[in-house]
């Protein structure tokens, strides 16, 4: 629900002052790469940072030694939850 | 539990239990308001080393759990339409309305897509150009933000064929609807994480001012959370209450600006019904004329009528605070989390759901 994951940013597409530009990034959790719009995110990250997704959106960005904390918090709750609470957004 | 064993034992944990115990020398009674901050309380085992004169109460934090039934209602409505097809993040699935769920419809043939994000939504539409794709937007300023960038997306490619239900919500206004309430005595407010990460830390600010009501925001950690604890119980012990943020990481004063700009951008207040808390003025987010071709209100020509919650469940006073899942005679018996007859229950997140897992005493 509010889980919202810290991803590695891989790579990014798009222009942060178009947002007619498709505004993507690649990331990366554990080796699984997916990517995740940029629209809403409050400052535009450059590769090797972090940002927190909440229902596919990027809604934070964090350089590494920031986001770390918080990866291993959200890999102890997870451990603790069903998997598609965790991939599944859903309302907050 | 093993892990609240642990969890006692920590070093690290320990001198704050003490610390908590030091700060407290008037009673705090608190509300929570996140869904992962109500399991991370339960699960880290904080209820139980929690001072004597310290109570934590689970607030309207859960967003489906606070969607009403006349709202369910509507949802399965339209899902039942023949050409319809509902996206919907998957905890709304088996919340029920005043007959049945989205679960219930689907069994029966309504076409329903659990999705993880709103833009699977617009997927949906495109590979689907018969059907009009209807997104059923819940959730809260942490969420709101996304569906409005897929509205504007939907825009940008012509896609016809998308709309969104709104019964988006937004928690400053609502919660100050809450602490005017006397007889729920809350004196401090644990604020929500990722809501906060949106809205900024200054938006506690009036609850300061006009409630003189200590705000803390904070973490998900164990460690976090019971900082956040200490805290909260300075701010009413010296009777200086104040708006601290001790999750600077994720929060800033202002919050997201770009995701502001997006929410200004489509929805605009509305008056909203909550489940528990009733129409709460201007504590919903409508969408604006300007993308009415995706407001399914709109489109669908539906009309919201009021029904009753289910009988015998508490659900609504216990989003409020007022009471705890245990004292709901439905409890354990015949609201399950298999079988739940309350939204509390449906959601992972909901307080009745934490209670069941975690057990009243953990």
């Amino acid at each position: 629900m509010c889980l919202a994951v810290p991803m590695k940013v891989e790579q990014v597409e798009g222009n942060p002052e178009d947002f007619t530009s498709e505004q993507l990034a690649t990331v990366n959790l554990d080796g699984i790469s997916k990517k995740v719009r940029l629209d809403v995110v409050d400052r535009w990250p450059e590769v090797g940072d972090y940002v927190i997704v909440h229902a596919g959106f990027a809604i934070h960005s964090l350089v590494e030694e920031e986001a770390k904390k918080n990866i291993e918090l959200i890999k102890e709750l997870a451990s603790h939850m069903p998997e598609e609470l965790l991939l599944g957004g859903d309302g907050s | 539990m093993k892990h609240i064993d642990e969890y006692r034992d920590s070093a690290l944990v320990r001198p704050l239990v003490d610390e908590l115990k030091n700060s407290l020398t008037r009673p705090v009674r608190l509300m929570e308001v996140c869904g992962t901050h109500t399991m991370s309380i339960f699960r880290s085992g904080i209820r139980t080393i929690l001072p004597e004169g310290m109570e934590i109460v689970s607030g309207p934090g859960c967003p489906v759990c606070v969607t009403s039934a006349s709202h369910m209602d509507v949802f399965i409505q339209m899902a039942e339409l023949d050409h319809v097809r509902v996206a919907i993040f998957g905890d709304l699935f088996r919340v029920p309305g005043s007959n049945g769920s989205l679960a219930n419809a689907s069994s029966r043939g309504a076409k329903v897509d659990v999705v993880y994000s709103p833009m699977d939504g617009l997927e949906l539409a495109r590979k689907n150009p018969d059907d009009l794709v209807v997104f059923l937007g819940v959730g809260f300023e942490t969420t709101t933000p996304g569906i409005g960038a897929t509205i504007l997306a939907a825009a940008r490619e012509d896609i016809d064929n998308f709309c969104v239900f709104s019964t988006h919500k937004v928690i400053p206004g609502p919660l100050e609807a809450l602490m005017g309430d006397p007889e729920l005595k809350i004196n401090a407010l644990l604020c929500p994480g990722h809501v906060s990460a949106i809205i900024g830390a200054g938006a506690y600010q009036p609850l300061v001012d006009k409630f003189g009501l200590a705000c803390v925001v904070a973490g998900f950690e164990p460690a976090d959370l019971l900082k956040g604890l200490i805290l909260l119980a300075r701010q009413v012990s010296s009777g200086k209450p104040q708006v601290e943020n001790i999750y600077p990481r994720v929060v800033s004063w202002e919050g997201n600006r770009r995701a502001q700009a997006m929410l200004e951008e489509i929805f605009e207040p509305v008056d909203m019904e909550w489940r528990g808390l009733g129409m709460l003025p201007r504590s919903g987010l409508a969408i604006r004329d300007k993308y009415a071709r995706f407001d399914a209100e709109k489109r669908l020509d539906i009309t919201v009528i009021k029904v009753e919650e289910p009988k015998g469940c508490l659900c609504g006073a216990i989003l409020k605070g007022r009471n705890t899942p245990p004292e709901c005679p439905l409890f354990k018996s015949r609201c399950t989390p298999a079988m739940p007859i309350g939204p509390c229950m449906v959601s992972s997140e909901g307080t009745c759901a934490a209670y069941y897992k975690y057990g009243q005493d953990s």
